[in-house]
């Protein structure tokens, strides 16, 4: 059963791309391109549904489940089978990958069907929607496989997959590289990834889940492990994460992925592939929670780039640029949340952030599909008389990202936040309260600079606006709904009492038998209650966008005035050239690199020293020969002289040796 | 007849000769006709991959020894026997052989145009010493085989090369018979060692597993002897930093005779070591394990950023052979089953994703006449099957995970782990530069703007060229989904070698339970009783 939520992509991908993506069908079958697009649609979306269904039966199949033993497993086979070590294909539904499912499925299939709009004037449309299925199928490897090398599939196979979609567009060069660039720095990450796996394996003599974190949690076992090892597993681990869900000092990829097509970046580089990492640090809560050091390392790098990308997005003028930088920011809260402990918050933000971040880019995609391919907010506004749809749409979603009390983001960052004070993170809590201020800014700034006041279109292009056809609307529409209400799966418990809707957290109740080290609140006195930190978020919502509506709304020339403070112009500047860390590192890595391979390695060491001596040796020995040939010239009286002189030699060799 | 479809080594080995016959005939009665050759040949070699497929078939897992094992006495005063036979180690590298072999013979069809005759035979003459290489059990039949793989590959460079072909055909041709005449030393020196000890005079391979030769440091018997044959075999392989003649070779030597010395030929030396340099000399193995893995380390870092640095597309393929047997050589040297089964895997794996990648370098140079990275660029839009076949074998060089590739590092570093956490980081560093310089080509080949006009006519690939490139895609992702019956061939031989030559070294790295904070095998009790 779990096998076919997987399978199923992977088939639309192999029908995909070996019949149409080839050119296949179309030399042999025949048919119109409209045609084929059509049947290429329909299989793409319609796989992913099917993903879609399985898993919300096995959805419920899990609740029905005895709550001690919530966990399906299909074994398929061995698949790598070494010695003592042995990896099985074999996966597992339980309440967390049951989570990250439902919300890849799901996201995935509107986002397929939205597609089938935005991507239906490109010439390689059955490439793309290939490309999208084997993302999808790798996705899903990655959040059932039950041990830690299928994860690693997955994790790779994600890459390669964001790869080719952000290089969709390869004829760019800038595009191609963007794509490698992905590739290359997530690279750096899996390499500390597949070393945490080693460690693992040294450690506990496994990679299958169950097995790994029974040991895990057992005192008795874990007494004869030292702390560092624990600490260097869950660390190695994040390093791993910090590449694939973009953070310090691994983000820089993300903004660049932006390359690719709009809907990739909402499924791939928001929703789904960059939350991976988050997942991850989820499903090995039983490290982090035993590792206090690993914890605060992760909250700390989570915290600071939070609030470096939030710094970043106030200024960008790029409508992309802006919700690629938020989506850092924003996993930045998710890294705080499970890695304060919190578990529960940090997935509930992923999943209340897959919703609004996929409204958000979709919305994007509908405005730059609106505008011939505009990404520039300079040159938009006003728009919310040309698109309505996605006028309304996206401002539900940048409410929900700001926190507006009453939408999912609001739930999902008050718990993080609420959870970063409580277990004694108050720096970071400060952190994420002011990143969640910026946020509630950079996002509103956003919406008004592109929908708001009046439009700096130019009149070709207000000319050809056009709201986007149903099948990039209605999946609008669905997220938009998920972002009003989404947030209600996971109220806390706190309010829920209070609101005498249910005493307890349902989405922590859910994921709570996939996190093994339950966290007690300890009967301290906090300075703040829990409804004073719902206040401190509403407050720093509000603030944000406040300040937003009264920069760019009510006096708009402020920020020019602003902009000629030389404090301020200092910082812009800094901000919109993201803090010059692309430089930094094209001086410190790249440009360090070509010099050592090009310059010292290969000119210098490779070709002159040891292909110098391999040639020397060759040239002495042939010198030899010239000097010995001469010996050979072929004079029949040096023969004899030389003869003769041996024959000497040999004499008087035999009379000194002599014994007498 | 039965027994021949049954796996007969001898029929095996020598069934390829059988069509150096064939071709002469043919070229005779046909005498205008090249056609009826290159279809002789390729049956030949077909017909040679299918009556090696019982070899697989009736192998016995879980069996170490020698499996159909055939001997009969030779030179009997001289203990020399005409002895065949395969076990888990050397079962692949033969079936390797016979895999690649036809692929290659069809990827030649336009490409060679002076000599068609005598480069077919030629083809088929090496693929016979390459599979007696792999097969023989007798020291004296393995030397013969090991240089008659020489001659064949000296001539198919130095004939069928390009500009530099002579200087490159004899740099390998002396390269290589430099090492040979040290193993041939080696071998004389067990020889005689032997007859001192037991009497008798043998040249079986076996007989010299149960010596115990004394080991005092490097210069004693056994240190000079691990010498003798390992640097025949660090030179084969090649281990930096004796790699420079590889390059020169490859980017000379035509596709087909590239696809055959990157896929087989340098297994010869990866092979060397665990048919020879393991099991005899143990106690040498074991004190040199810490230089010998750095070194293996310095050549994967080594050869990959090297490879970085070229601008000829083959140069840069050959290159990161360096790199690939560099990891094969580490997973060798960690001396646990994961590390050895890894390298063993990886050998295949680099066989068939390097000859495939060379197979793709031929393809572009026979429609561009060049390899240079920089006269190509936004192919894809022109070719897009070859773009997806490049693409795969790209994949399949840098491990990623269900291609072959991962499966093989993934072992070699696990097992390199085990034995120095150190050791696997390096190690592991070779799985982002892999990505850097693979990467790196494939964009400037086949993305961006397509915008130099020679590239604008090209066409896609043939059915033919797709016949070549099929098979080897279709195996990558066999090995890398589904490597089990791989892996449990090997295993059997793997730890017989490791349980009766290194023991001591295998009760500190076997984990028996718990966590154990191992010395490093170097500084264990060594091995030292004699006979």
């Amino acid at each position: 059963m779990i096998a076919w939520i997987i399978l199923a992509p992977l088939f639309g991908a192999l029908i995909n791309g070996i019949l149409f993506a080839s050119g296949l069908s179309r030399r042999f079958l025949g048919g119109s391109e409209h045609e084929e697009k059509r049947i290429v649609g329909i299989i793409g979306c319609g796989v992913v549904l099917i993903s879609a269904l399985i898993s919300s039966f096995l959805f419920f199949k899990l609740e029905a489940l005895h709550p001690q033993q919530k966990e399906i497993i299909q074994e398929l086979y061995i698949w790598i089978p070494s010695g003592d070590f042995a990896a099985r294909f074999e996966f597992l539904f339980d309440s967390l990958s049951c989570v990250m499912t439902l919300v890849v499925t799901w996201v995935s299939f509107l986002i397929h069907v939205y597609s089938v709009g935005y991507m239906q004037e490109d010439k390689s449309y059955s490439r793309y929607f290939t490309y999208l299925n084997i993302f999808v199928f790798f996705m899903l490897v990655l959040v059932l496989g039950n041990n830690f090398p299928l994860m690693f599939i997955g994790w790779e196979g994600v890459g390669l997959a964001s790869y080719l979609l952000i290089g969709f567009w390869y004829d760019d060069p800038a595009k191609a590289t963007a794509g490698r660039k992905a590739f290359i720095v997530n690279r750096i990450g899996d390499f500390g990834f597949i070393l945490g796996i080693f460690l693992i394996f040294f450690v506990f003599g496994s990679v299958n889940y169950q097995e790994v974190f029974k040991k895990a949690i057992d005192p008795e076992f874990m007494s004869a492990i030292p702390g560092v090892v624990v600490t260097t597993i869950a660390l190695l681990l994040f390093v791993g994460a910090v590449g694939k869900s973009a953070q310090f000092p691994l983000y820089v990829w993300l903004p660049d992925a932006m390359a690719g097509p709009t809907p990739v970046s909402a499924l791939i580089h928001a929703a789904t592939m960059v939350t991976a990492g988050v997942y991850m640090t989820a499903r090995c809560n039983v490290f982090y929670s035993q590792s206090p050091t690993a914890q605060a390392f992760v909250v700390s790098v989570a915290a600071f780039t939070a609030l470096l990308a939030a710094t970043i997005a106030i200024t960008q003028n790029d409508i992309k640029k802006v919700l690629a930088y938020s989506t850092v920011s924003q996993l930045g809260y998710m890294f705080m949340g499970v890695g304060c402990g919190a578990y529960a918050a940090g997935m509930f933000h992923l999943v209340t952030h897959a919703f609004f971040k996929a409204l958000l880019f979709l919305g994007a995609g509908s405005v730059i599909h609106a505008l011939g391919g505009e990404q520039d907010i300079r040159r938009m506004g006003g728009l919310r008389k040309f698109l309505p749809i996605t006028f309304i749409t996206f401002l539900i979603g940048t409410l929900a990202i700001s926190g507006v009390p009453l939408l999912s983001g609001f739930f999902s960052k008050d718990e993080i936040l609420s959870a970063l004070y409580e277990r004694g993170y108050t720096i970071h809590w400060l952190i994420g309260l002011i990143t969640a201020v910026l946020t509630a800014f950079y996002m509103m700034r956003l919406y008004i600079l592109t929908f708001g006041g009046k439009t700096r279109m130019s009149e070709e292009v207000k000319h050809h606006i056009h709201e986007s056809p149903y099948s990039m609307a209605i999946p609008l529409l669905i997220l938009a709904l998920l972002s009003l209400i989404g947030g209600y799966i996971g109220i806390p418990a706190f309010m829920g009492k209070i609101l005498e809707i249910h005493d307890s957290n349902l989405f922590e109740e859910f994921l709570g038998s996939s996190i093994f080290v339950k966290w007690v609140q300890p009967e301290e006195y906090y300075l703040f209650g829990h409804w004073t930190l719902v206040e401190f978020a509403t407050i720093a919502a509000f603030l944000g966008i406040g300040i937003a509506i009264f920069m760019y709304l009510i006096k708009p020339s402020l920020p020019e005035t602003l902009a000629k403070v030389p404090v301020i112009s200092t910082l812009y500047r800094g901000s919109y050239a993201k803090w010059f860390v692309d430089e930094i590192y094209g001086v410190a890595f790249t440009r360090t690199f070509i010099v050592l391979s090009k310059d010292l390695l290969w000119a210098n060491f490779d070709v002159t020293i040891i292909d110098g001596a391999v040639n020397g040796v060759g040239s002495i020995a042939r010198g030899a020969a010239t000097l010995l040939r001469t010996a050979q010239a072929g004079i029949l009286r040096f023969y004899a002289a030389l003869m003769a002189l041996g024959a000497v030699a040999i004499l008087i060799y035999m009379v000194v040796s002599a014994r007498f | 007849m039965e027994s021949l479809f049954s796996g007969d080594l001898t029929f095996v080995t020598f069934f390829p000769l059988l069509g150096v016959p064939l071709i002469i005939a043919l070229s005779i009665l046909y005498r205008e006709s090249e056609e009826s050759i290159k279809i002789g040949a390729l049956i030949v070699a077909i017909v040679e991959f299918l009556v090696s497929i019982p070899l697989y078939i009736n192998f016995k897992t879980g069996f170490a020894g020698m499996q159909f094992e055939v001997e009969t006495p030779w030179i009997q005063s001289l203990g020399i026997s005409y002895h065949l036979g395969i076990d888990g180690i050397s079962l692949f590298l033969v079936l390797l052989t016979t895999f690649i072999m036809p692929l290659t013979i069809l990827s030649s069809w336009h490409s060679i145009h002076k000599g068609l005759r005598e480069f077919l035979i030629l083809m088929l003459i090496l693929e016979t010493a390459l599979i007696g290489t792999f097969a023989a059990l007798d020291m004296i039949l393995f030397f013969i085989f090991w240089e008659a793989v020489l001659i064949p590959m000296y001539f198919i460079i130095g004939i069928w090369g390009a500009e530099r072909r002579i200087y490159a055909a004899i740099k390998f041709f002396i390269y290589t018979a430099f090492g040979s005449a040290l193993m041939l030393v080696g071998i004389l020196y067990l020889y005689f060692y032997h007859i001192d000890h037991f009497g008798t005079p043998t040249m079986n391979i076996l007989d010299f597993y149960k010596l115990s030769i004394p080991y005092f440091g490097i210069t004693s018997p056994q240190g000079l002897l691990f010498l003798a044959f390992s640097i025949a075999f660090a030179i084969k392989v090649p281990m930096f930093p004796l790699h420079t003649w590889l390059p020169d070779a490859h980017v000379e030597a035509p596709t087909a005779g590239s696809v055959i010395l990157a896929g087989v030929l340098l297994k010869m030396g990866t092979y060397g070591f665990l048919r020879f340099s393991l099991p005899l000399f143990p106690e040498a193995t074991l004190d040199l394990l810490p230089i010998l893995s750095v070194i293996a380390i310095i050549g994967i870092i080594y050869g990959a950023m090297v490879a970085f640095a070229q601008d000829d597309l083959k140069k840069l393929v050959a290159y990161s052979s360096v790199s690939h047997l560099g990891l094969v050589m580490l997973g060798i040297f960690v001396l646990n089953i994961q590390g050895i089964e890894g390298g063993i895997y990886q050998m295949l794996n680099h066989g068939l994703s390097t000859g495939a990648l060379f197979l793709i370098v031929g393809m572009i140079y026979d429609r561009r006449h060049t390899k240079l990275i920089a006269e190509f660029g936004g192919i894809s839009k022109v070719m897009p099957i070859f773009a997806a076949f490049f693409m795969i074998s790209t994949l399949s060089s840098i491990g990623l995970p269900i291609l072959n590739g991962f499966v093989g590092e993934f072992l070699v570093l696990l097992g390199a782990f085990r034995l120095n956490y150190i050791y696997s980081a390096l190690g592991a560093t070779g799985m982002i530069l892999s990505a850097v310089y693979m990467l790196w080509a494939y964009q400037r080949v086949m993305f961006g703007p397509l915008d130099k006009p020679e590239n604008k006519a090209l066409k896609d690939l043939s059915l033919r060229e797709i016949m070549v490139l099929l098979p080897i895609a279709i195996m990558f992702f066999v090995m890398g989904i589904y490597p089990k019956p791989f892996l449990s061939r090997m295993e059997p031989t793997v730890r017989e070698l490791l349980k009766t030559k290194f023991e001591e070294h295998i009760a500190l790295v076997d984990r028996d339970s718990g966590f154990v904070i191992r010395p490093h095998p170097s500084s264990a009790k060594r091995i030292t009783s004699h006979e």
